[in-house]
């Protein structure tokens, strides 16, 4: 990366279709080089953000600059990014080879050398020499997002752009592709934009992460910076389970919690908004001998506990409210459902958010 | 304690049916006897029919039941007399047919198809209306619009400009024209179902991996569609090898088309037989054709099951 030039300028893009803006007025640089990860909830705009990028639908307002020029104009088929596709739109009246050296065959690059090059991508993919004749249609899904990905390196794209490309993959086989991706990108140099709405797919590849909400990017940061540092509820809930109390800033310097009926302590908000959300992460949450071991503690029966293979996740019931404590399997609460226990956590795992 | 499962051994293979058996088994599906009504009228209706042509077909000239010798100069007939022309005429208008009809019908499906939205059905139901009227009365229209003098284009450009016109009627040209447009639609329908087939994404990523307008035309749309284009193609080739009244209302009887040849053999000459076996002659080059395109077709594809 070295000096961080940006090879994307997107300044003030918005995107109406009627009267929906699908992307409100969203500025962001992608440096050189970098795995970027949009992240939010379907209907947040982030492919119809992604697809202005790529050229296959024009902003109705703000500039895309692409190495400084304006692109806003040119359509995809003379943009220098290349997408991979949710649903891969591969060419199923297609071989895996035509499919890999489309992008060169547009070019009019002669048939010995497109072959060439295909044969290396789909080493570099990991995808066996002899499927260069076999059909897409008989390819696995693992192997067909492998065609996705060669067929796209193919283009020597400067920016390479995924939408939501492992979401319909199975858990184990969308963590190894996870893995090879980020290699991938490591190898290649290339820049990256990814989409997802899984936060947690979005921290294992990432540079940097961009969360949208409803239009509007609303937080950009690093992986680390997203999860300790969530601007609000809503980023801090996107991040998995957690536990979220609505707080109230008291006279004492302390937070009136209305659902435990209770005061808890708080870190330093730069919010000067009188209510909040306390944020506490599942494994920031510890089971307590004695009241005085943590900052903050509150009584509760187990309710229930489940086994996640390396961590146990115990529901812990508080009145009405259900706090939710992780720990590692070797850390487990040696004891029985409806137990009465004592929870608590210290201040500084935990976070003040606003709405 | 875990516990482990001991490896067993593979269940015993049960004896496999014989062929009789699997036949046996065949015929009481439920598929196989709830069709057989149908099966039954198909045979009696169409296959039945077919037979007795068939059968005529090998008999002597002007024969007109079951009885003389079997004999294969009907069909020796046929390759040696003019009978040639008018296969060549039909076969010959019904690929104009087809031809003008593609090059009609795929901007009208792609805009079907892709453009339209909801537009589409309101104008598909356009399309078919016409349908609902028989193929000759839409035909005496064309005639009555063309018709010499007294026809509506002809009187029009004569009050209007002034205009003498020749007689549009009577050509070849004239011919094809009502055959365009009497089997329009059965090219149509599956090319704009073969043309909904391609899917957008598709298109999408052709774009961006640097495809103009045309590449995507040739690589993706074309190709995707095919079986549909071949479908409808097949279909309008098939019903205008058959076309009669376009030649005789519209063409005048300039020409003799197949189907004319053999309603003269059957009506005017009284010679069955020689019509039967120009009958099967039609139906053997068409039959020989159909096989050859739907055997490189998929039709599950097209239908959407896979």
């Amino acid at each position: 990366m070295g000096e961080d030039t940006p090879i994307l300028q997107i300044k003030g893009v918005t995107k109406q279709f009627g009267k929906l803006l699908a992307v409100n007025n969203v500025s962001l640089d992608i440096v050189d080089g970098e795995f970027f990860t949009i992240v939010g909830p379907s209907g947040s705009g982030k492919t119809t953000l992604l697809r202005m990028l790529a050229g296959l639908e024009k902003p109705t307002g703000g500039d895309i600059l692409l190495r400084g020029n304006r692109v806003n104009d040119v359509s995809a088929n003379k943009r220098p990014t290349c997408m991979v596709f949710q649903s891969l739109a591969l060419f199923n009246h297609r071989t895996v080879g035509q499919n890999i050296e489309f992008s060169q065959k547009m070019k009019g690059v002669p048939r010995a050398e497109r072959r060439e090059r295909a044969m290396e991508l789909m080493k570099i993919v990991r995808l066996p020499e002899d499927y260069y004749a076999k059909s897409v249609t008989k390819c696995s899904g693992g192997e067909r997002q492998r065609v996705a990905l060669a067929r796209a390196l193919a283009s020597d794209p400067d920016i390479m752009f995924f939408d939501e490309p492992l979401s319909a993959i199975d858990y184990q086989l969308r963590k190894h592709l996870e893995v090879e991706l980020k290699d991938l990108h490591r190898e290649t140099g290339k820049t990256f934009m990814y989409i997802t709405h899984s936060l947690e797919e979005a921290m294992v590849m990432s540079d940097r992460i961009g969360i949208m909400q409803a239009g509007h990017l609303i937080q950009v940061g690093t992986p680390d910076e997203i999860y300790t540092q969530p601007l609000n509820k809503f980023v801090s809930e996107f991040m998995g389970e957690v536990n979220t109390l609505a707080v109230r800033r008291s006279a004492d310097g302390k937070y009136d919690c209305a659902e435990l009926s209770m005061q808890l302590a708080a870190p330093a908000s730069t919010d000067s908004s009188e209510t909040g959300y306390l944020v506490v992460r599942p494994e920031s949450m510890r089971f307590l001998n004695d009241p005085s071991e943590a900052d903050n503690h509150v009584k509760g029966s187990l309710f229930n506990e489940y086994g996640m293979g390396s961590r146990v996740q115990y529901h812990v019931r508080v009145g009405d409210t259900m706090l939710v404590v992780e720990k590692l399997r070797e850390q487990a609460y040696q004891g029985n459902i409806d137990d009465d226990v004592i929870i608590g956590w210290n201040v500084k795992d935990s976070v003040l958010v606003g709405d | 304690m875990a516990t482990t499962i001991d490896k067993m051994s593979p269940p015993p293979l049960l004896p496999q049916p014989t062929a009789l058996q699997s036949f046996g088994l065949w015929l009481r599906q439920p598929g196989f006897l709830t069709a057989t009504p149908i099966l039954i009228f198909f045979l009696a209706g169409f296959v039945g029919p077919l037979v007795i042509v068939l059968g005529f077909s090998f008999l002597p000239e002007r024969t007109f039941g079951f009885h003389g010798e079997w004999t294969v100069e009907n069909y020796v007939h046929i390759l040696t007399e003019s009978y040639y022309i008018s296969f060549l005429w039909s076969f010959g208008l019904a690929a104009a047919t087809v031809a003008c009809c593609l090059l009609i019908s795929y901007p009208v499906s792609y805009g079907l198809a892709k453009v339209f939205g909801r537009w589409a059905a309101p104008i598909m139901l356009l399309l078919v209306i016409p349908l609902f009227v028989s193929e000759n009365v839409r035909l005496f229209g064309w005639y009555i619009l063309l018709l010499k003098g007294g026809g509506i284009f002809a009187g029009t450009a004569k009050e209007l400009f002034g205009l003498e016109t020749g007689t549009l009627l009577y050509s070849n040209g004239t011919t094809l024209l009502g055959m365009v447009y009497v089997y329009l639609p059965y090219t149509l329908f599956p090319t704009t179902l073969g043309l909904s087939l391609v899917p957008k994404d598709q298109v999408d990523a052709a774009g961006d991996l640097g495809a103009n307008r045309f590449q995507i035309f040739r690589e993706i749309e074309l190709p995707v569609a095919m079986p549909g284009i071949l479908i409808g193609s097949l279909l309008t080739f098939v019903l205008a090898v058959g076309a009669i009244s376009e030649a005789k209302v519209l063409g005048g009887a300039n020409i003799v088309v197949i189907s004319h040849a053999i309603q003269h053999e059957f009506t005017y000459a009284q010679n069955w037989p020689l019509g039967s076996a120009i009958s099967m002659f039609a139906i053997l080059i068409t039959g020989t054709l159909v096989i050859y395109v739907m055997r490189r077709l998929d039709l599950d594809r097209l239908l959407g099951r896979r």
